[in-house]
């Protein structure tokens, strides 16, 4: 329970959060089959503005926000990202801005970097153009990224490449981690997709085999031995193979808070997924007043509402029963255990789902865009 | 960052590279060293050998800072310092 009053600032700061994902555009020239956006995506005439973002950067360092991602969406398809990016640095917030890169010029993200921008992550898709291309949906994208990659290297920029992973890239886990050594990455991000929003639509299609995954953290391992100090790998295994569940945001309402393009602050990007949910807008309140007060992050925050196995399980504090939106999808309630938890009853029908649709290979990409309709065959 | 492990020895001269942000966070009171998806919370003698980690001082400098500092033996200071900073330095938070 979180209890503060303005002049009481102890309270507030010892259960302040601590990143903020700003996802200041659902627009994008890729369309990813595992956006991890919503489905139902927020169109450009509702965002935010130039101002409504300066002053929720002011509120979000006043909170003790320490972190930021400039997300999207293509966050550089706003052309104030500037004026954005300032703002955060100038409240003392750690900047990282995730891009697909292929809309920035070398001269912009010059710019970017004089306003004070921390750090870049740049997603690559796939090491062959070809593939990568077909599963951005964006062709000439893959050069695109590469010339990218070289301009953060020339101006001194850090750069993390993520490569989201899947069946249509799993068997390359070795070729994308010697590819991000020669891009000059500092940090390769190889999450697995997590099969909500548009990935759930499209898990048939992108889901790999559980072997598959645990070779991959076998590579991983290697490679961190051998990389150490030259560069640091994240790995997230789909939760369908794993054995206990994420502590999703580090506990909900507890660090972490997700800005949509035209406000809504949300406890985790998928939140919007869990149906009867009701989100407050940076437009109509201060964002402190939203982290302390609204009910979406008041709903699940801490851990004495979880029913069993939760209730009486010894790693309660440690995952804090998993994500809220799985929960949700697979049980019809939120507030159950994530059932990519062994002790959940609905573990194993999650498991088999995954072994079975592993083995498909005819299925269609339904690609990300503002229409839902299948385009084409990968 | 360079494309090879650094040892960390002596003669390095350590400091925090251009991604890693070392500031004091006001609202919780302590240091916190930012860098993306990650956020370390050195203890307070971490806090004061990072602060001397310019670039430009020797490990051996800075052990020797230390010790007249918090009276202790050079010889102990240094090892520890060493351990700590290959630590970090595995972990992609400092360079040389």
């Amino acid at each position: 329970m979180i209890e503060a009053q303005e002049q009481n600032a102890d309270v507030i700061c010892a259960t302040a959060p601590m990143g903020l994902l700003a996802e200041l555009t659902h627009r994008c020239p890729l369309q990813c089959p595992y956006c991890s956006n919503p489905v139902d995506l927020e169109r450009a005439s509702g965002e935010l503005s130039t101002e409504d973002w300066v002053r929720v950067f002011k509120e979000a360092g006043d909170l003790g926000i320490l972190q930021t991602h400039l997300s999207g969406g293509e966050p550089t398809v706003r052309k104030d990202l500037e004026q954005i990016t300032k703002a955060a640095v100038e409240a003392g917030i750690y900047t990282n801005l995730i891009t697909a890169g292929v809309l920035l010029s070398k001269e912009r993200l010059e710019g970017l970097r004089d306003v004070g921008l921390d750090h870049v992550q740049l997603s690559i898709q796939h090491v062959d153009a070809k593939l990568a291309d077909k599963i951005s949906g964006f062709k000439g994208g893959y050069s695109k990224k590469l010339e990218l990659a070289k301009w953060v290297k020339e101006l001194d920029l850090p750069l993390t490449v993520n490569s989201p992973m899947h069946r249509h890239n799993v068997e390359y886990l070795e070729e994308i981690i010697e590819f991000a050594v020669r891009l000059g990455a500092e940090r390769l991000e190889v999450a697995h997709i997590q099969y909500y929003g548009w990935a759930f639509d499209n898990r048939t299609a992108l889901i790999p085999t559980k072997e598959q995954v645990y070779r991959n953290a076998d590579i991983v391992d290697e490679a961190r031995e051998r990389l150490k100090g030259i560069m640091s790998i994240d790995f997230v295994v789909p939760d369908y193979y794993a054995v206990r569940p994420k502590p999703c945001m580090g506990g909900w309402g507890s660090q972490f808070i997700t800005i949509s393009p035209t406000g809504k602050v949300l406890p985790c990007h998928a939140a919007a997924s869990i149906k009867g949910m009701e989100f407050d807008n940076v437009k109509d309140k201060h964002l402190r007043d939203i982290w302390l007060h609204s009910s979406a992050f008041e709903k699940y925050r801490g851990t004495d509402y979880l029913p069993d196995p939760c209730k009486s399980c010894e790693f309660r504090e440690v995952d804090f029963g998993g994500c809220r939106c799985q929960a949700f999808m697979f049980t019809g309630d939120a507030a159950n255990t994530d059932p990519a938890c062994a002790k959940s009853p609905h573990h194993k029908d999650l498991l088999a789902i995954a072994e079975q649709e592993s083995q498909r290979e005819d299925k269609e990409f339904i690609y990300r865009k503002f229409t839902k309709t299948p385009v084409t065959t990968i | 960052m360079s494309r090879e492990r650094l040892i960390v020895v002596a003669e390095t001269t350590p400091k925090l590279p251009r991604f890693v942000k070392m500031r004091h966070d006001k609202g919780r009171d302590r240091w916190i060293m930012l860098a993306p998806e990650r956020i370390l919370t050195p203890d307070e003698i971490a806090v004061e050998v990072l602060k001397l980690c310019d670039g430009e001082r020797t490990v051996t400098a800075i052990a020797s800072e230390m010790a007249q500092t918090y009276k202790a033996p050079v010889e102990v200071i240094e090892k520890d310092i060493i351990t700590m900073l290959q630590g970090l330095s595995d972990k992609g938070f400092l360079t040389s």
